[in-house]
C-alpha cells in the first residue's frame, strides 16, 4: 500500500453519515483513525470491518468538559495526529412556522459548540506542532439565512466563520484548515427530507478527502460553486421574496 | 465517553511541541516540561501516572535519531538542571546537575588546567544525555567512554527511589548506556582530566587507502592522546579508504599558560576574519549533492596530501575537539529532509574488511556518505556499550524525497555486516536499527539484564522513547 496522505486521523461523528464513510475511506487508504461517536455498537462494527486501523472512542460532543480528555486519549491511541475531521451534525425537521428552542439548541450544541470544543484543541495543538489538517463539514445551507431552517443555517454560517478565523490564526504555522460545504448528501440525516439528486455519501467522502490537506472553503460540485456564488450575492430584499 | 479513562488527568495542550532528533529525519509530538529541580521530576512522574502516559527524557537534543523523542509522551527536557554545585580545583572533581553541558564543563575547568575527560564532536550535549548514551570522543582508545570517569551520580528512579550510584553499584553500568530508560540522572560527580596547556600538537597524515589508515592508527596508538581520521568514501579500488588521519598530543606549558584562557579557545565566528560563519550552512546547502561532495572530498584529500602532510602543528583543544561547532547550524545544509548518521563499531580483526564492504555497498548503490569519520575504541563493561576493541566508522547520509527507503535498506544491509563481525551500534546516532539486530549486537543476556533492572527501577514502564519502541526496549517486563 502506498503511504497514506494522512497517517493518523480523528473523525468526530463517525457512527453514521459522512463521518462514517470518511472513516472507512481513510482506513482503506492506510490511515489509523480514532472514530469518535455516541453509538458504541456502530463504532465497534466499523472497527471490526476496518482491518485494525479504526479505534472506536465513545463520546458525546455536547458534554464539552469531557472533550479535552477524549482528545488526549485519541491522540495517544494514534501516537500523534495529522488530521481532525469534525463531522458531527444534526438537522431536525423544522416546520415553516415552527420556532422550537429545544431543536435549535440541539443544533447549536452539536453543529457549532461541539465543533468549537474539538477544533479549538486541534488548532491549539497544531499551532504548537506546526503540522496537520483541520476539517469541518459545513454546508451550503450556511451561505444564506433561509426561511426553512434558520438555526441550521446559523450554525453552519457560524462554523464557516469560525473555521476562517482559526485558518487565519494557524495557517501561518503550516496547518491546513479546510471547510467543506456539501450540498444534499444521501445520509440518515437527509433520508426523511425527500431530497432528490442527493450526492452518494461515498462520492462526498472521496471529494472531502481530496481537499482535506488544503486551506480554504470547498464546494463538492462545480455547479454548487456557481449556484451559491449567485445565491450569496442576491440582494436581501430580493432573497426574502424567493422560495429557496 | 467510556468510563475507563474518566478519571485520567488532562495535560494542557499548550505543552505540546514537535520535537526532532538532531538529524531531523524523525520527529514526534510530545508534551514538553522543563524541570529545574528534582521535585519537578517527581511531579512529572506523578502526572504521567495520573494521565496514563509515558515519559521520554531529553537533554540538548543532540542524539541524531529518535532517542530523545517520544510520540504523545511527556518529554522531560533536563537542560535547566544546569547548576554546577562544586568544583575542586585541586583534584578536578566537578559536581553538577545533569543539564550541565560539555561547554560548561570545559569553561569551568580550563583556566585551572582541567578538561572534560571525554568530549563529543560538539560541546552542546548535557551530561545526563551524554551518560545515558555513554558518549565517546577522539580519545576513546585511551580514555574509553564518559561513564568510566564518573565518580558518583544521583538517579531518580520511576519507582520513587533516588539512588546514589558509584562504579561499585551493580546498577551503575546499566543506567549509564541504557538511553535514559532506567532512571533520570539528576546529579553527576565527574573526574576531569589534568592538562597544562590549552593546545594540542596535531599531526596530520594523508593516507592513500585503508591500509595506510589502519597503519596510522596502530602506529600512533601508544603515543597519541587523540586520534581521528576522515575518509573519502568516493575513493575506489587502490584508493578506497583514502583520507586524512589526525593524531593529537597533549603539550606541556608552564603553569597559568595563556593557552588556557577562554579567549584562546573560543571558536572564531568568521572565516578568514571577515566571512560570517552564521551563513556558511546556506552555501553548504547549495553544494550538498553527490557531484559537489565527490569534488569536495577529492579536494580535501588532495589538499591533505599537499599541505601540512606529516608536519605537526598546534591547535586549541576546543578547535580540535568540537569540529561540529565550527559551522553553526550546519545540519540545516541537509534541509528539508534531514540526514542520518550511521556509526558502527567493529572488532579490530574484522574492521578493515567490514568498512571496505560498507563503502563498496554505498558506491554500488550510488549512496555514498558525504562525510565519513573513523576512530579507534576499546571495550568497556557498560550494559549497552558500543565500545569494542576495534574501530568505528561514522557516516552521514543525506536524505532526499526519493532515497529514504534506499538509505534505510543500505543501513540494514550494513547492520548485517556489523552483526556478523560481532560489532556494536551507537544508540545516540541510530535511526535505523531493528530490534533483532540490536539484540544480536549486545547479546540476549544484556537485554535480559536490562529488563531485570527495568522491573526493579521502572516497574510500570514509564520511561520510554521512540528509539526504545523501535528496538524492543519498551515492552513492559521484557
Amino acid at each position: 500500500m502506498a503511504t497514506p496522505k494522512f497517517k493518523r486521523a480523528i473523525v468526530v461523528g463517525a457512527s453514521s453519515g459522512i463521518g462514517r464513510e470518511l472513516t472507512i475511506q481513510l482506513a482503506k487508504q492506510g490511515t489509523s483513525v480514532v472514530a469518535v461517536g455516541r453509538r458504541m455498537d456502530r463504532l465497534a462494527m466499523l472497527a471490526e470491518s476496518a482491518d485494525g486501523r479504526v479505534f472506536p472512542l465513545q463520546h458525546d460532543v455536547t458534554i464539552y468538559d469531557s472533550v479535552p480528555l477524549a482528545f488526549q486519549e485519541a491522540t495517544k491511541m494514534l501516537d500523534g495526529l495529522d488530521l481532525v475531521i469534525y463531522a458531527s451534525g444534526v438537522m431536525p425537521e423544522v416546520g415553516f412556522h415552527e420556532f422550537n428552542f429545544e431543536k435549535d439548541k440541539a443544533m447549536v450544541d452539536v453543529n457549532l459548540l461541539g465543533a468549537i470544543a474539538w477544533l479549538n484543541l486541534a488548532a491549539e495543538r497544531m499551532e504548537q506542532t506546526k503540522h496537520g489538517s483541520i476539517v469541518a463539514i459545513g454546508s451550503v445551507a450556511g451561505d444564506r439565512g433561509r426561511s426553512g431552517n434558520p438555526v441550521y443555517n446559523t450554525t453552519k454560517a457560524a462554523l464557516a466563520t469560525y473555521m476562517e478565523a482559526i485558518r487565519n490564526r494557524v495557517a501561518r504555522h503550516d496547518v491546513k484548515v479546510c471547510l467543506v460545504k456539501p450540498g444534499p448528501v444521501a445520509t440518515e440525516m437527509t433520508a426523511n427530507l425527500g431530497i432528490k439528486n442527493a450526492m452518494p455519501v461515498e462520492e462526498a467522502a472521496t471529494k472531502i478527502l481530496k481537499v482535506a490537506d488544503k486551506n480554504g472553503e470547498f464546494y463538492l460540485k462545480f455547479a454548487h460553486r456557481i449556484a451559491f456564488f449567485i445565491v450569496r450575492n442576491i440582494p436581501s430584499w430580493i432573497f426574502r421574496r424567493l422560495k429557496i | 465517553m467510556s468510563e475507563d479513562h474518566q478519571e485520567k488527568r488532562v495535560i494542557p495542550n499548550s505543552r505540546m511541541a514537535r520535537l526532532e532528533g538532531f538529524g531531523r529525519n524523525l520527529g514526534a509530538d510530545g508534551y514538553v516540561f522543563r524541570p529545574y529541580h528534582i521535585s519537578d521530576i517527581k511531579d512529572a512522574f506523578q502526572m504521567a501516572r495520573e494521565a496514563g502516559m509515558q515519559i521520554t527524557l531529553r537533554g540538548a537534543g543532540r542524539s541524531y535519531g529518535d532517542a530523545n523523542i517520544g510520540s504523545e509522551c511527556i518529554i522531560l527536557d533536563l537542560c535547566r538542571m544546569n547548576q554546577i554545585y562544586s568544583f575542586n580545583r585541586k583534584t578536578g572533581e566537578i559536581d553538577c546537575g545533569a543539564g550541565v553541558t560539555i561547554e560548561q564543563l570545559w569553561r569551568t575547568g580550563m583556566e585551572d588546567g582541567w578538561w572534560p575527560p571525554v568530549v563529543s564532536g560538539t560541546m552542546a550535549p548535557t551530561l545526563g544525555g551524554a551518560l545515558a548514551m555513554n558518549i565517546h570522543g577522539k580519545n576513546a582508545f585511551a580514555a574509553g567512554t564518559l561513564g568510566e570517569h564518573v565518580i558518583e551520580m544521583d538517579v531518580f528512579c520511576p519507582n520513587g527511589d533516588i539512588r546514589t550510584l558509584t562504579p561499585a553499584s551493580p546498577l551503575f553500568s546499566a543506567v549509564i548506556s541504557s538511553a535514559g530508560l532506567l532512571g533520570v540522572i539528576t546529579r553527576v560527580k565527574l573526574q576531569m582530566k589534568r592538562i597544562s596547556s590549552g593546545d594540542l600538537r596535531v599531526l596530520p597524515i594523508s593516507c592513500k587507502n585503508w591500509e595506510e589508515q589502519f597503519a596510522a592508527f596502530e602506529e600512533n596508538r601508544e603515543s597519541a592522546d587523540y586520534m581521528v581520521a576522515w575518509i573519502d568514501t568516493f575513493g575506489r579500488g587502490e584508493q578506497a579508504g583514502r583520507g586524512l588521519f589526525h593524531a593529537g598530543f597533549y603539550t606541556q606549558e608552564p603553569p597559568h599558560s595563556p593557552t588556557l584562557h577562554p579567549d584562546h579557545q573560543d571558536l572564531p565566528d568568521t572565516i578568514l576574519g571577515f566571512f560570517p560563519k552564521s551563513v556558511v550552512w546556506r552555501f553548504l546547502k547549495k553544494f550538498n549533492n553527490r557531484f559537489c561532495m565527490r569534488m569536495l572530498n577529492w579536494a580535501k584529500h588532495v589538499s591533505g596530501r599537499l599541505l601540512g602532510n606529516g608536519r605537526p602543528h598546534l591547535q586549541s583543544m576546543v578547535g580540535f575537539s568540537f569540529l561540529l561547532d565550527y559551522v553553526p547550524n550546519w545540519r540545516r545544509a541537509y534541509e528539508p529532509y534531514g540526514f542520518i548518521q550511521y556509526q558502527s563499531f567493529v572488532p579490530e580483526e574484522f574492521a578493515r574488511e567490514v568498512f571496505r564492504q560498507m563503502v563498496e555497498m554505498q558506491q554500488v548503490r550510488k549512496l555514498e556518505s558525504f562525510l565519513a569519520v573513523m576512530k579507534r575504541h576499546r571495550s568497556d563493561g557498560f550494559l549497552f556499550s558500543h565500545g569494542v576493541d576495534g574501530y568505528s566508522l561514522a557516516l552521514d547520509f543525506k536524505l532526499t524525497k526519493k532515497n529514504r527507503a534506499a538509505i534505510w535498506q543500505l543501513a540494514h544491509d550494513m547492520n548485517g555486516l556489523v552483526v556478523k563481525a560481532g560489532g556494536r551500534f551507537y544508540l545516540a546516532k541510530d535511526s535505523t536499527l531493528r530490534s533483532e539486530d540490536f539484540v544480536l549486537s549486545v547479546g540476549k543476556e544484556a537485554v535480559a539484564q536490562f529488563f531485570r533492572a527495568k522491573r526493579e527501577l521502572d516497574p510500570d514502564n514509564l520511561l520510554t522513547s521512540n528509539l526504545a519502541k523501535r528496538i524492543g526496549l519498551d515492552a513492559p517486563g521484557g
